[in-house]
């Protein structure tokens, strides 16, 4: 089997490559696509990650690590999960848009309390939005600024929770 | 609690112990300061009408007046975590810088974990280990939620940890917040002291010494390594410290927790162990209503 192209393994950590052009195995997301995607679809600033590698540890998982370690690395986490690829359209985590999303200046959708509850509650609901359909974080006022609780999936007039199971709560 | 009288002849005011001990623990919790700061915080507490009461040493813990702290929107949003006050001492007492790399050798589920991230302002390497597999979820979701990215998790034994996955490099600093009998959590868990047995104490001490002596090994010169324990047993805590004191290059400091405590004892059932464990803290429930806690602080090869 030598001479194949690498591929990607399930069970370790490999760095993306910094550009599409340094793309090694098919498939895997480069750094400056995905912060490419953060700016063009939530209008984070690609300097938010600057201190940050990306990498991918099972098919499309892309976790972010404060700082730098080799590459690869075969251990049980690095860093938190940060999103989705190798699907039609990328997703990122509840969790990086909690840590990152107060950030975003684009398709932030502002929730009352009531329509929060629900949302962390993992229910979907009728909204009217005029802007993009498709991830959206979610977002509700709290102690004084927006503070991102999620992400909302909006489509035909619908929010939808993606609140993971584990992460839901009924207040 | 009759396990407990064994340590009548350590403890001053042993009726009060006692009585500390059968009471329930209030519900604390530990501001995130990664997600939020301790103002912002609060205001979110006092938004939801929850009262709260900071810890007399330490701004960023606090006692919450709801047996369900989890079900509030700081919570939610990873501010806040549920940790007892004497939960948030060995990170305190191992202070680590922004930057530096830090080994928690006996990580989950991760409390003390994400405590450390917050004090490196989640930066630096921090290598998070738990032998149980089972248990690296716990601590990997806790992480998650605090939005913790400095961790990265391993699933070793801790007794011959390998430096190899991060190149080798010595740890500035080390936690070990060993395995232990657990004595000191009756007020949380009031079965804590059902499978208590003498063989057990000296099983789990065993373990202990292993752990705290690749703890030194693994630290650079001048580094900083922290013992602690939830148990009262003189064989899990003062004796762990005597072995490791012979077996490895390390000398115990001042631990520096501005917090009433008892000093390590140096005899116990006949033996007797070095005089600088007396530097380490033994915190007993009836000093500031909290859990049973016991620290150290080494500093390695000095």
């Amino acid at each position: 089997m030598s001479g194949d192209a690498p591929t990607n393994v399930g069970q370790r950590f490999d760095r993306l490559s910094a550009t599409p052009d340094d793309r090694e195995v098919e498939g895997r997301a480069s750094r400056r696509e995905i912060l490419d995607w953060w700016d063009e679809r939530f209008g984070v600033p690609p300097e938010t990650f600057d201190d940050h590698t990306l990498w991918e540890k099972g098919a499309g998982k892309i976790w972010i690590f404060a700082g730098d370690t080799p590459s690869p690395v075969e251990i049980e986490g690095l860093g938190m999960t940060f999103m989705r690829t190798r699907q039609e359209h990328w997703k990122p985590t509840t969790e990086a848009v909690q840590r990152f999303g107060d950030r975003a200046e684009r398709n932030v959708i502002s929730l009352s309390r009531e329509a929060a509850e629900r949302f962390v509650a993992g229910e979907d609901q009728a909204l009217d939005w005029d802007g993009d359909w498709g991830y959206l974080i979610a977002a509700h006022e709290l102690a004084g600024a927006d503070a991102p609780l999620g992400v909302g999936l909006y489509v035909h007039g619908e929010l939808r929770s993606r609140v993971p199971k584990g992460r839901r709560r009924e207040f | 609690m009759d396990t407990l009288e064994r340590y009548r002849p350590l403890v001053d005011d042993f009726d009060a112990f006692l009585d500390a001990c059968r009471r329930p623990l209030p519900s604390a919790v530990r501001v995130n300061t990664i997600k939020a700061s301790v103002e912002r915080a609060t205001a979110a507490l006092d938004a939801e009408g929850v009262g709260w009461e900071r810890a007399a040493w330490n701004d960023r813990v606090m006692t919450v007046d709801t047996d369900r702290p989890g079900n509030t929107w700081p919570y939610y949003h990873g501010w806040l975590h549920g940790q007892e006050e004497v939960s948030a001492l060995p990170a305190s007492a191992l202070d680590p810088d922004p930057g530096e790399r830090v080994w928690d050798a006996c990580a989950a589920p991760g409390s003390k974990t994400t405590h450390l991230a917050a004090l490196m302002d989640d930066r630096g390497l921090l290598v998070a280990n738990d032998s149980n597999l089972g248990r690296l979820s716990a601590l990997r979701s806790n992480a998650e939620r605090l939005g913790v990215t400095n961790v990265a998790v391993t699933n070793q034994d801790a007794r011959n940890f390998s430096l190899k996955p991060f190149g080798g490099e010595e740890f500035d600093r080390a936690l070990v917040d060993a395995p232990c009998s657990c004595e000191g959590t009756i007020r949380k868990n009031p079965d804590a002291l059902d499978g208590w047995s003498l063989d057990h104490v000296r099983g789990v001490a065993g373990v202990q010494k292993g752990i705290l002596r690749r703890a030194v090994q693994a630290t650079r010169e001048g580094g900083t390594v922290v013992y602690s324990t939830c148990t009262f047993a003189p064989e899990e805590n003062e004796a762990v410290l005597d072995h490791v004191l012979r077996e490895a290059d390390c000398r115990i400091v001042d631990h520096g927790l501005p917090v009433d405590c008892a000093p390590g004892v140096t005899e116990w059932e006949g033996e007797s162990y070095d005089p600088s464990v007396r530097k380490a803290a033994r915190i007993y429930p009836h000093f500031q209503d909290t859990g049973g806690f016991f620290v150290a602080k080494l500093e390695v090869g000095a």
